[in-house]
């Protein structure tokens, strides 16, 4: 029973810090590209990754003080 | 399916709410408790005097108080003020794409918007606001977040979401003018200057001679970088590994700075106030010229984690020990206006110097442009915008309690300008005993020695005043012997997310000013073509670096004359997105409920003008910029020098600094005149306007997202997400129609 609940929580918190730091992106890119173009190829980690990093220069987010 | 959850007007919670007399009965009893607990909290605030008091009623009202007000408050505005609809799809389900457009689970997108409007305000402000006493700056923090605060971000995060995610500029343009709009440009990019000035004045008065402290902080720049090439070259997405080695190298470096002060390093690591600055304006000017990816991306994982972390053991710590204050509840300068740490009495001075905390303009530049981008629901803007708002109001209490526990005497000797208590233990105890808070020069020197700095005299700005409260609440939870490590921690952690903010500004201004000169010669806009790139970064780090230098160099002190200038700017940026919110209310025909977000605006023009008019007129050379301007100059004329000055380089340099903040002080106020006469001018038209005037809302498209409007999912929205086959309560895409 304790274990189970120790388990779920630990579940949720890798879950949020993945979605959080954004480490689950490419999982999510792989599911959505499989979804909605089967037969399109699929970018590697790397390459993905890369795109993503150089995509976000441009939208630098001011942080407060 | 998505239909089952559709809130209109007045469903939402009462789904929640419905299921059987049983639970209401229970809901209000909870909340006649909190606000039973609340109110005794704030009346033991009131009628408490003479006597030292726990935190614990501080944090009693605070917590109280936010949740009466989360529960109540923010759910009329969110739906009687706003009407948001569950069944209309937010930008980032209609533009989703992958890069900024993304629907973002709202637990995540709390944690993304409160990390990147969190930062160092909150915890310097309600520092400084301590010489006033505990009472005046807690009462502003809570009843501003309340009203005020939380209303702008999370009402600017609603009209923002609506309009595909427009800046805060973008939309003063639409829909109030050309004119208002071109003003509110200006005044975002001459506050972004001074705010960056002041905050990377905090890291260098925190920083200057200590080779601890200096040690660590250089550190992470390598250790920046180290992790920016694992993540782009080695292990491309692995931003959880990234970090953890991160963290522990940064750890390293905090305990290493005390090897190296020990060792025959520390003369290298020993820099003075004026050598940091050009230190500083060479890292940023490269920080913001680099690939994102190779300083600025790691850093900002770096500091977000010691954020959250630092904040979190603040936090806990105070609900372990559950210190007792030290401060008055209303101390002598809140009314004769002569306080040592800032200059002027309580109102206005007390609203300018609190700003993040209660009301932050600057989060509406974040409430509008990234976040609505992410929004899944629109009910959500009540959790992410005034819910992490309340957060920050939380952090900002903690702020005034780690400030309110220091011995009174070491808070002064900390925070007044070295022109005010000298540079040795001795001078200092002296000036400060003076003022009226008895401490010996024994008592100065053990201070500083507990936490193994050389001197903790004059360091003002807040950071080492927060340290130094912040490693006493840790030592009496964990023990005495790791205080000079918690003190560094804290230094630390501050200065870490200074910096961040110091890079990322800098960019972001770069980018502005970029934008804007495209508008005249179009290859400056280019984000690739470096000679914009590096003269626009020039610019803006040449910009801010001149205020800092002068806020260095000034024998007044550079946070007693820089801070209020940056508390009136930010507060008038708020004036700015609270003007655009009122305006859009009844644009949107809603008249009725306008004074929402127009008696926030009318308290913080008033604040804010009153400031400013006595910054720029008031005869008392300690508060008014052209009265200071003038006792130097005719002392100048004269050939005389006064004090705090040394000599005539030094009278030269209070001048010229008063007669330029002076002047930004009227440019500021002049701007924001500008915004709002012509956002009167739309307001009266548009109320003159059967059915409201038309505005650039984007139109409605029905949303196909589910998923749950609160933190926690309430009975209702688990059976419908069960439906879809989600789980965890987070959210799903339903079915598509056709």
């Amino acid at each position: 029973m304790t274990i189970g609940w120790a388990g779920t929580a630990l579940r949720g918190i890798r879950w949020y810090l993945r979605e959080a730091t954004g480490e689950s992106a490419y999982d999510s890119y792989v599911t959505h590209a499989r979804r909605e173009h089967p037969d399109a190829p699929v970018l590697p980690r790397r390459d993905f990754e890369r795109v993503r990093q150089d995509a976000r220069a441009s939208q630098t987010r001011a942080r407060c003080c | 399916m998505s239909s089952e959850l559709r809130t209109d007007d007045r469903s939402g919670d009462q789904l929640a709410d419905r299921p059987g007399g049983r639970s209401r009965i229970g809901q209000t009893i909870v909340w006649v408790l909190v606000a039973v607990v609340g109110a005794t909290a704030w009346g033991v605030l009131a009628l408490v005097r003479h006597e030292r008091i726990s935190a614990l009623w501080l944090l009693a009202a605070a917590l109280g108080s936010y949740a009466i007000a989360y529960r109540f408050y923010a759910r009329f505005i969110v739906r009687r003020v706003l009407g948001v609809d569950d069944t209309r799809a937010t930008p980032a389900e209609r533009l989703e794409n992958d890069i900024d457009f993304q629907p973002t689970d709202r637990r995540v997108l709390f944690g993304h918007h409160f990390a990147a409007i969190a930062g160092a305000g909150p915890l310097v402000g309600p520092v400084l606001a301590a010489q006033m006493g505990y009472l005046p700056g807690t009462i502003w923090i809570v009843a501003g977040v309340i009203f005020a605060g939380a209303v702008q971000d999370m009402v600017t995060l609603f009209f923002s979401m609506r309009r595909d995610g427009k800046s805060l500029g973008q939309m003063a343009r639409e829909e109030i003018g050309p004119v208002g709009g071109a003003a509110a440009l200006l005044a975002v990019f001459t506050i972004m200057i001074i705010l960056l000035a002041v905050l990377a004045l905090v890291v260098v008065n925190a920083l200057a001679a200590s080779p601890w402290g200096t040690f660590s902080i250089a550190m992470t720049i390598p250790i920046a970088l180290l992790m920016g090439f694992y993540l782009r070259v080695l292990r491309p997405g692995r931003v959880m590994e990234t970090t953890v080695i991160g963290v522990a190298l940064l750890l390293l470096a905090i305990v290493a700075g005390g090897w190296v002060q020990e060792s025959s390093w520390a003369s290298a690591f020993t820099l003075s106030a004026k050598a940091l600055v050009i230190c500083l304006v060479v890292y940023g000017f490269f920080a913001s010229v680099l690939p994102v990816w190779m300083l600025l991306a790691p850093r900002d994982y770096l500091s977000t984690f010691m954020k959250i972390g630092t904040i979190g053991l603040l936090a806990i710590g105070m609900l372990f020990t559950l210190p007792v204050l030290h401060n008055e509840a209303i101390t002598k300068f809140a009314t004769n206006g002569k306080g040592p740490v800032f200059a002027g009495s309580l109102f206005p001075f007390v609203f300018i110097t609190i700003a993040c905390g209660a009301l932050s303009g600057f989060h509406s530049l974040i409430a509008s442009g990234t976040t609505p981008k992410m929004i899944e629901k629109e009910s959500q803007i009540r959790l992410i915008g005034y819910g992490g708002m309340l957060a920050e109001s939380f952090v900002a209490i903690s702020a005034m309690i780690a400030a309110s526990v220091l011995d009174q005497g070491l808070y002064y000797a900390i925070n007044a300008p070295a022109g005010v208590v000298g540079a040795t233990a001795q001078t200092a105890a002296t000036a400060v005993t003076n003022l009226g808070f008895p401490i010996t020069p024994n008592a100065l020197t053990a201070a500083a020695a507990q936490v193994q700095e050389k001197t903790l005299i004059a360091r003002t700005g807040g950071a080492p005043t927060l340290a130094v409260g912040m490693s006493e609440i840790f030592s009496s939870a964990f023990g005495d012997t790791l205080k000079a490590y918690f003190y560094h921690f804290a230094i630390m952690f501050e200065a870490l997310f200074i910096l961040t903010t110091v890079d990322a500004g800098t960019r972001v201004g770069r980018f502005m000013l970029q934008d804007t000169l495209g508008n005249v010669w179009k290859p400056m806009a280019r984000v690739s073509w470096w000679p914009g790139v590096w003269s626009t970064s020039a610019v803006v780090v040449g910009a801010w670096g001149y205020f800092l230098w002068t806020g260095v160099t000034n024998p007044l002190g550079g946070i007693n004359q820089l801070f209020p200038l940056f508390g009136i700017a930010n507060q008038l940026l708020a004036a700015v997105a609270l003007a655009v919110c009122t305006t859009l209310l009844i644009k949107h025909d809603k008249l009725k409920y306008a004074w929402v977000t127009a008696i926030p605006l009318a308290w913080d023009t008033l604040v804010t003008l009153t400031a400013s008019w006595q910054k720029i007129f008031s005869a008392d050379p300690g508060l008014g910029f052209f009265a200071q301007r003038d006792r130097f100059q005719t002392a100048l004329d004269k050939g005389t020098v006064l004090k705090p000055a040394k000599n005539i380089a030094d009278m030269h340099a209070v001048v010229t600094n008063s007669t330029v903040d002076g002047v930004l002080s009227a440019l500021f106020a002049g701007l924001i005149v500008i915004v709002l006469l012509d956002a009167v001018r739309v307001c009266i038209k548009a109320a003159r306007t059967r059915g409201g005037l038309p505005t650039a809302e984007a139109p409605y498209v029905e949303s196909h997202i589910v998923a749950p409007a609160g933190l926690i999912p309430t009975a209702e929205e688990r059976r419908v997400l069960a439906g879809t086959g989600a789980g965890s309560g987070s959210g799903t895409r339903g079915a598509h129609p056709s």
